[in-house]
């Protein structure tokens, strides 16, 4: 046998503070009714810091040093020299990449080698492209001189901490908006570094405003008077509630919600291929991901290969230390999550679905879910149309391609679909038909700044990255 | 389970008597997606391969090494101090493995062997027309039994990439099986020559075939073309060298060769037979590594792992 021995990325290169203050007007500030909350590490249940929990003073104050900034400093700006202080900020993400890849495996409990490998160079990535927008703002197709919005309240949730922060910072900064945003709850270490990054390359003061707290934080952000856009990633739920509290107002909306893809494989599908594009699609990240593979479509006729096929990958799956670079999957990040995964998964199971996992030896501190398949399920099973997100994969079969489709699109959500097949003319003939905002097609789960991304139905609207992503905040 | 292995190995026995049904079968054969083969080899090759993991790796390596020398200029001389270095590695230090094989030209072998009676280390030959193989048949029978009858007990031979790549499947399956044949009780690897097939389709249509006639190992490369060993193409071969298991019952090895030159090379190919193949593949019988400066680094490497300290390259020996 060949045992991995444990090569755990080092936790020194990071240097984390006891306590945060928020972050408003280009400094770190106490909150005005000092209250607080702690952020854990999910993989032991340590606590990693003690964070300020933003009030509705606290909000204000961010908005207005925004208004400020917006007014005063960053809307006047020729887009030539915005350009320079996102260039400046990209260069110091990927300088400071590794400290900041740690600290997001730290407090999020997903593994080093996703962080590493994916949320980091995607998050200078993002900054980089649309550091290059800032001055052909004109050529963008939004007409000979787009304005900026104003004031952004962004809302972001805790899969990818610090890459959906680069999808809403990035583009908000490029078109000449400033921004207070409010990351989750439970991972907002990486932006409260971020603040950091953002003094480092001595953005304007209230440029960027960090306000860290829970829901009742970010409803004081978006329900604010003088905020002028409010793009929200997360929920469907909590976008619901965000869609009614801004109707009537002149804000702008954009929001990018969950999603139930369909991965869809075809009989003659490059089936080593398929399968790993199977265990990307739903075990990557934990599978906390919106637009997450988790309900596999399988051709019945080729269902039992592709299910042992992906059964004996699935052993393969090392779970485990998020902060050891062998490891596949981490920690679930909150005890709650863990608890919506477990009730699901036993839904599942008393619904008649049949449940899988490899053998796998789960820590016993911290939040933990080992990668489960259910087999047997069908469109009426809770697992086939309820957002998990955990790494818990539904399989269904179907016979013809127009059954796929159908099947594929029987959910409220449509954010993603997969294809795999060997027929450029089918992926082609799918992709017209399915209702989601990307289709992928041989592959699964790539991201890259230069491609629009969003939903359809209850998945949200609007486009984050590509040129298509600044349209959320330019008057057009 | 066993009834339908059992009519699947009698199914599969029959396709090389029809060019018809061995066409249709390697044809028949899920397709390979070079993108996705590609990252996936990829990220095995992340791994962090570290302290006690890393001896071990090391430590099999050496014993997976076909330590080898192929030029027109070799010589019993050359060949015996190669042969002597296969024995004992690192004369400095006795707990050294010795490597799996030598590799030689059919003239060479009957040095070769007077060197390595008895202790263990194969003796393989290349034959059949190597590296081309554009010979007539009988000559490249004739140069296999010539290796044999001098004493090597692994032929590796190169199959007909000219009638593989012009479809005549048939004519490479019976190339294969006579040359099995001429082997007598020698282990038969089969070199695809992969830089010249090109697709991974057609590696993975050639493992078959190289299987079904009767293989014993699939090698990638003669180290004769620009495009040798590459993790891609070795991902491949061993999901082709599963499946085949899984079909037949019968194990085949795979031995990639030619431009794997250091110790961080070679485990990441250890990684890839380990989460592709598994633990039963792991051993000098089922996988080996065609090289020769290979070895010098797998064994600064080890000293560098067991002293702590990197010796300078004058401490191994050049053969």
């Amino acid at each position: 046998m060949f045992e991995y021995a444990p090569a755990p990325e080092s936790r020194s290169v990071v240097d984390i503070k006891p306590t945060y203050g928020l972050f408003v007007d280009g400094r770190f500030v106490d909150p005005t009714d000092g209250g607080s909350f702690k952020s854990i590490n999910p993989a032991s249940e340590e606590v990693l810091a003690e964070v300020a929990e933003a009030g509705a003073q606290d909000v204000d104050r961010a908005v207005r040093a925004a208004r400020t900034a917006y007014e005063q400093v960053w809307g006047p700006m020729p887009g030539r020299d915005r350009a320079k202080y996102l260039f400046r900020i990209a260069r110091i993400i990927q300088e400071r990449s590794r400290e900041l890849a740690v600290l997001e495996s730290l407090d999020n409990g997903k593994p080093i080698k996703e962080s590493r490998d994916v949320d980091l160079p995607l998050v200078a990535a993002h900054f980089f492209y649309y550091a290059g927008w800032a001055d052909k703002l004109p050529y963008a197709g939004f007409g000979p001189d787009p304005r900026p919005v104003g004031v952004a309240a962004q809302v972001i949730p805790w899969n990818f901490p610090l890459l959906m922060l680069a999808w809403k910072i990035a583009p908000a900064l490029a078109a000449g908006n400033t921004v207070v945003l409010k990351p989750a709850e439970t991972t907002p270490l990486t932006a409260l570094l971020f603040a950091e990054i953002c003094q480092q390359a001595e953005l304007p003061a209230g440029v960027v405003n960090i306000v860290t707290g829970a829901g009742e934080t970010g409803r004081a952000l978006v329900e604010h008077p003088g905020v002028d856009k409010v793009a929200f990633t997360g929920s469907t739920e909590v976008g619901r509630a965000i869609a009614r509290a801004v109707a009537g107002t002149r804000k702008r909306l954009t929001l990018e919600l969950g999603g139930k893809a369909a991965n869809i494989v075809f009989d003659d599908a490059p089936v080593d291929q398929a399968v790993e594009g199977i265990v990307n699609g739903i075990f990557f990240n934990q599978g906390h991901v919106c637009c997450a593979g988790s309900r596999l479509l399988v051709q019945e006729n080729v269902a039992d290969r592709v299910l042992e096929s992906l059964k004996r990958r699935m052993a393969q799956l090392r779970v485990g230390d998020p902060l050891d670079k062998n490891t596949d999957i981490g920690a679930i990040n909150s005890a709650a999550q863990l608890a919506r995964i477990r009730e699901l998964s036993d839904a599942g199971s008393a619904e008649g679905a049949e449940r899988w996992s490899p053998p796998c030896e789960l820590p016993e501190r911290g939040f933990w879910f080992a990668p489960t398949i259910f087999t047997g399920v069908t469109q009426a099973h809770r697992i086939a149309r309820e957002e998990i997100f955990g790494p818990v994969l539904s399989v269904l079969t179907f016979r013809t391609p127009a059954e796929a489709v159908e099947k594929a699109n029987n959910t409220p959500y449509g954010l993603s679909a997969g294809i795999w097949t060997d027929k450029g003319s089918r992926i082609l003939w799918m992709a017209d038909r399915l209702r989601a905002g990307v289709v992928w097609a041989n592959t699964f789960n790539k991201f890259d700044p230069t491609s629009p991304f969003g939903g359809y139905k209850e998945s949200g609207y609007g486009r984050e990255g590509g040129r298509h992503g600044l349209e959320g905040y330019l008057s057009v | 389970m066993t009834a339908t292995a059992t009519s699947a190995r009698s199914d599969l026995s029959e396709l090389g008597r029809s060019e018809t049904a061995l066409r249709t079968f390697l044809h028949g054969l899920p397709g390979v997606d070079q993108v996705g083969a590609e990252q996936r080899a990829a990220q095995l090759g992340t791994r962090s391969i570290k302290t006690s993991a890393k001896a071990q790796a090391i430590d099999l390596a050496i014993r997976m090494v076909d330590l080898t020398t192929l030029e027109g200029a070799d010589t019993p001389g050359k060949v015996r101090a190669l042969a002597a270095k296969a024995l004992r590695p690192d004369p400095a230090d006795p707990s050294c493995p010795h490597v799996g094989a030598v590799c030689v030209y059919p003239a060479m072998v009957p040095y070769v062997a007077e060197v390595l009676r008895g202790s263990g280390v194969h003796l393989a030959s290349v034959a059949t027309a190597f590296p081309s193989g554009q010979a007539p048949l009988e000559i490249k029978l004739a140069d296999t039994r010539a290796a044999v009858e001098a004493g090597a007990d692994e032929i590796d031979m190169v199959i007909n990439r000219g009638a593989f790549l012009a479809g005549r499947y048939a004519e490479v399956y019976d190339e294969i099986v006579a040359t099995k044949q001429a082997c007598r009780d020698a282990h038969l690897k089969v070199i695809l020559e992969t830089g010249e097939l090109a697709t991974y389709d057609n590696v993975r249509r050639a493992s078959w075939l190289a299987m079904l006639a009767g293989g014993d190992f699939i090698k990638t490369s003669t180290g004769k073309v620009p495009v040798a060993a590459t993790l891609p193409v070795t991902l491949v071969m061993l999901e082709a060298v599963r499946d085949f298991r899984a079909a037949t019952g019968r194990q085949v090895g795979v031995k990639p060769a030619g431009g794997i030159k250091t110790t961080k090379d070679a485990i990441k190919y250890l990684v890839m037979v380990n989460e592709t193949v598994g633990a039963d593949w792991l051993d000098p019988d089922w996988f080996r590594f065609g090289a020769s400066s290979l070895l010098n680094d797998l064994l600064m490497q080890r000293t560098k792992l067991t002293t702590g300290v990197y010796p300078g390259p004058d401490y191994f020996t050049l053969d």
